[in-house]
């Protein structure tokens, strides 16, 4: 990119505004501000991630201590409906529980597993496609058609078989109690491919650099190497898939818990709100599916717009 | 001298960018007469091809003709809608591109892709467009080309391709082919037969071309006059010989020096010191004069107009009428 | 979710760059078919292994077969007959020789031969696939076609922004979306099950009743408006790739009308990778069709198989796993052998005058 005419001066307020005129100037900021889409995406995500986060400092009850939970108030409709109350802004459900916080507290739980499997994925992948890269040969070839194989199925297919094979393996009580990491386990392995494809072929064009090669020589150890000098150059689009899958890992989550396989009613995510709601659809208690679909809706939404907005900026051409 | 058959007068090409207005084409002028070759050569940049695109109304968004008139056979085609130039195109003028192995669509065979040009422009049966299609390939002299009209442009070499892309470009008999680049892509054995293909043609129907190449060789053996473009802007325009062996612009000076002669080889190869500037960063007054030995105060500060100097023109001070006298002067 | 990719030609949308297969195309076409195959049989042993491993490992099948009260010599003498004692690779060699004859043995929970309950409920989801495929398809392909030849247009980005919802919205809400206003609100349209089927053979039909192609609305939208948004993005994108080639510029620069240009060469050209996908995607559906049919309790393969989850019932679950691998191989191939047939720079022979000119 051609700097401007105004030459960067030696003052520390010279650094500085030279500093804020390069993020001006730059494509990525540029493209940011260009799109009003991603800024109000970028607002949403924050505050629902924000909120989730903070959900038991700001949820009006906690939907998990039995002892507060009012069975009288069961099926209270939303605050602006007939018969709410404004003690329940969006309602409550068949147990007389909030569903505001119970959607703040299942988000966190949602966001929670999509966050932990996309590390997981993100460590298994940039792990595996390090070897491969670097290794290659037959580890090279068995990695890749590993993933070749995996990915011609469905994420959520994979995904629901290691539920299905925990289950077989796991006591039905350990299950109960592992559920989640199960979850974050299975979510995890059916989104490694992605990241190893990627990994692999950045590591196989900079295994051969001569700054590399140089570090060979000096003795460096092949792991600090890849660590140092390859790691640092695939970080971008590692990013951008990590914003996308983390939008799939969500959805996958509320599917497997939606299917009734993923985690238990003890601790509700979204996706097992969605399924408990499901049965009072037909009579007319809508709000207890509805809402918490909104929240689901809205965060992937919003972060499979920063995603978009992330890889195009870091590469227009694939726009 | 005859009517011209094209006629460009001061056009402009701009691309609005977001960083500002790129002018693409700044104030060219010049004529092409009937069944005459006009080479028009410049570096990557010059605004060639974007002249060409221009003409036949094919410019690529964002671009756009922001000025001047293109006027064919006494009728002006810039500002004509879409559909009114496109009976324009292939009919009146034809096309050639640079790159035969991507100009032809590769899932039609190559007769089918040439009976509907031919049908597009002229009324004829599918039948008689085929012997039409067939008398073409004859024509632009592909081999045994009675079984090759059901081929598929992947079954032909590159230069065989060009030929084809010749062949479709002559399919409704136009009076203007601008033919942009059309060997650089092939090769150097080639390059020879396709240009002395494009002449012979042009002489049997009678059929001008606009000739965009940035390969002085190219020009010398094939055209008529030559335009020579520099950053957006014409710098000289005359008869090849003229320009060729007595060049008035310093520019094209520099641009025939680069030339290898056979005869009298020059120890090294001369070369114009520094490169054209870019089109966000266009100098005030002449575009070349930061190059230029001869530049002095006039050309810094004002843009030059075409001055007339029979046969040729130039846009460059020198030849102004004072600046005549002086240079007169400094070479006596 | 692109299938074998590094099995298959490169699509060619995007690139038209000359081939290297400049063999005698007859013996590369050859030579590529088995290449396929042997891919294909590489990857049904995988998963074969996977399922074996699953059905053999994965609690203990003799658990599953016997009561609590039977004694340890009877347990022993029945691993022995059912070959459980046997080394691993003649009892991985007979699950496959099995399976390839569709036998995966008795369902634990409903006690009955497993192929039997799924050819039962094949039609179902096979039903169900192919009308979302169609209205994916249907909906999609001329969507797409019309974001790309009018980026700017309003519609355009209604179309753009519909679909990125899309993406983004969970099959199940869909479902519970549609049932919320067709089914609960308005009341036009059942929410769940096939309707009144007809049997024919084995097969039982919903597209012979009213009422079985009323039932069938709302599960095939649900199931299909996910791959609607994928083909209807990658039609645009392939289509405006398209759009920038030589080739078509070319084809304006000859005068063809914009109608031409537009459907004659750009979409033809649009289609040979969108085949391939699509085709892929095929796949997907009749797995993701598990979320739709639970959704609606429609009968088929994917309700047996979640519900064989639930329950740990083994066979099924193998049973699936390889079924499904299966079909997606076949489609793979299927695929394949479709594009060699649109894209004429891979068909034998070629045109009239073939192999000269070089």
């Amino acid at each position: 990119m051609t700097r401007s005419a105004t030459e960067p001066t030696a003052t520390p307020m010279g650094h500085v505004r030279d500093a804020l005129w390069r993020a001006w100037d730059s494509d990525i900021l540029y493209s940011f501000l260009r799109s009003p889409v991603t800024i109000v995406a970028a607002v949403v995500a924050l505050g629902l991630i924000g909120a989730a986060v903070a959900a038991p400092l700001i949820s009006p009850t906690n939907p998990f201590a039995l002892a507060t939970l009012d069975l009288m108030a069961a099926f209270t409709p939303p605050v602006w409906m007939e018969g709410g109350s404004p003690a329940y802004l969006l309602g409550t459900d068949d147990q007389g529980r909030d569903m505001l916080s119970a959607i703040l507290y299942g988000m966190r739980i949602s966001l929670f597993v999509g966050a932990a499997s996309v590390v997981f994925a993100m460590i298994l992948g940039v792990g595996l496609g390090l070897l491969a890269g670097y290794a290659g040969g037959w580890v090279d070839a068995l990695i890749m058609r590993v993933a070749d194989v995996q990915l011609s199925f469905p994420a959520i297919l994979i995904a629901l078989l290691i539920d299905g094979v925990a289950r077989g393996i796991l006591p039905r009580e350990v299950h109960h109690d592992v559920a989640i990491w199960v979850i974050i386990f299975a979510i995890g392995v059916s989104g490694w491919v992605q990241y190893a494809r990627t990994v692999r072929g950045s590591t196989m064009v900079e295994k051969n650099r001569e700054y590399v090669m140089a570090a060979h020589i000096m003795g460096i150890h092949p792991v600090v190497i890849a660590v140092r000098h390859v790691l640092p150059n695939v970080m971008g689009p590692v990013l951008v898939i990590a914003t996308i899958h983390l939008a799939i890992a969500v959805i996958t989550e509320a599917t497997l818990s939606f299917l009734g396989v993923g985690l238990p009613p003890t601790e509700p995510s979204l996706g097992t709100l969605i399924r408990i709601g499901n049965d009072f659809l037909f009579s007319g208690e809508w709000w207890i599916t509805i809402f918490p679909g909104v929240a689901l809706v809205l965060l992937v939404l919003s972060v499979n717009l920063l995603g978009d907005w992330l890889r195009d900026a870091l590469n227009p051409k694939l726009r | 001298m005859t009517e011209p058959l094209l006629s460009v007068r001061d056009l402009r090409v701009q691309f609005p960018t977001r960083r500002g207005v790129l002018t693409a084409v700044d104030g060219v002028s010049f004529d092409i007469h009937p069944g005459e070759i006009l080479g028009v050569v410049g570096e990557s940049g010059a605004g060639k091809s974007q002249t060409g695109a221009a003409i036949i109304g094919l410019l690529e968004p964002p671009g756009r003709i922001a000025g001047g008139r293109i006027i064919l056979e006494g009728q002006r085609i810039d500002g004509l809608t879409q559909e009114q130039l496109r009976k324009v195109r292939g009919r009146k003028i034809g096309a050639v591109f640079q790159d035969p192995l991507t100009s032809l669509n590769p899932l039609y065979t190559v007769g089918r892709q040439l009976t509907e040009t031919i049908r597009t422009h002229l009324d004829m049966s599918e039948r008689a467009a085929r012997a039409r299609a067939l008398e073409l390939l004859q024509e632009v002299g592909i081999p045994g080309a009675a079984d090759r009209l059901d081929a598929y442009p992947h079954q032909f070499s590159g230069g065989m391709r060009q030929r084809v892309v010749i062949a479709l470009a002559l399919c409704a008999n136009p009076r203007l082919i601008i033919a942009d680049e059309p060997t650089t892509a092939l090769d150097v054995s080639i390059q020879a037969q396709i240009t002395s293909l494009l002449k012979r043609l042009c002489r049997e129907h009678d059929t001008a071309v606009m000739l965009i190449t940035h390969d002085m060789g190219v020009i010398a053996e094939t055209a008529d006059r030559v335009a020579v473009l520099y950053g957006g802007r014409l710098a000289e325009v005359g008869p090849v010989d003229d320009v060729v062996n007595r060049p008035l612009h310093p520019y094209t000076e520099g641009l025939m020096a680069c030339i290898p002669t056979t005869h009298d080889r020059p120890p090294r190869l001369a070369q114009i010191e520094g490169s054209m500037p870019s089109l966000t960063a266009m100098p005030d007054g002449c575009a070349f004069h930061p190059r230029c030995p001869h530049a002095h105060d006039r050309c810094v500060a004002e843009r030059p107009p075409l001055f007339d100097h029979a046969p040729s023109s130039a846009a460059c001070w020198l030849w102004s009428s004072e600046g005549t006298r002086t240079l007169e002067r400094t070479r006596a | 979710m692109r299938g074998l990719s590094g099995a298959m030609p490169p699509p060619i949308g995007s690139a038209h760059r000359p081939r290297r297969w400049d063999l005698p195309a007859g013996t590369a076409m050859i030579a590529f078919i088995v290449r396929r195959l042997i891919q294909s049989v590489l990857v049904m042993l995988t998963v074969a292994l996977v399922g074996f491993a699953l059905f053999n490992y994965v609690g203990d099948p003799v658990n599953n077969l016997v009561g609590q009260d039977t004694s340890m010599e009877d347990r022993a003498q029945l691993r022995e007959d059912l070959g459980l004692n046997d080394p691993f690779p003649v009892q991985f060699a007979r699950f496959v020789v099995n399976a390839a004859q569709a036998d995966f043995g008795i369902s634990y929970r409903h006690g009955r031969p497993v192929e039997d309950l799924l050819i039962e409920r094949a039609p179902a989801t096979l039903e169900l696939s192919l009308a979302a495929g169609l209205f994916a398809l249907l909906v999609g392909v001329p969507m797409g076609i019309y974001t790309a030849l009018n980026r700017r247009g309003w519609l355009s980005k209604a179309f753009l922004t519909i679909s990125l919802i899309g993406v983004s919205l969970p099959t199940f809400l869909i479902g519970i979306l549609l049932i919320l206003i067709f089914a609960v609100w308005l009341g036009w349209l059942p929410s769940f099950g096939r309707g009144t089927t007809v049997q024919i053979g084995w097969w039982s039909t919903g597209f012979l009743t009213w009422d079985g192609l009323k039932a069938l609305i709302l599960p095939s939208i649900t199931l299909g408006l996910f791959q609607m948004t994928l083909i209807m993005r990658l039609v645009r994108a392939e289509m405006l790739e398209v759009l920038r080639t030589d080739y078509i510029k070319f084809a304006r620069a000859r005068g063809l009308s914009a109608r031409a240009v537009n459907f004659g060469h750009a979409l033809k050209n649009t289609l040979v990778p969108v085949i391939t996908i699509t085709g892929l995607q095929l796949g997907s559906v009749i797995a993701f069709a598990i979320i739709t049919e639970t959704v609606f309790q429609w009968p088929g393969m994917g309700l047996l198989f979640i519900q064989a989850i639930e329950f740990v019932d083994i066979p099924v679950m193998a049973a699936y796993l390889v079924l499904v691998a299966f079909l997606f191989v076949l489609i793979n191939l299927i695929v394949d052998i479709l594009y060699v047939v649109v894209d004429p720079r891979l068909r034998v022979g070629g045109g009239g005058g073939a192999g000269g000119g070089h």
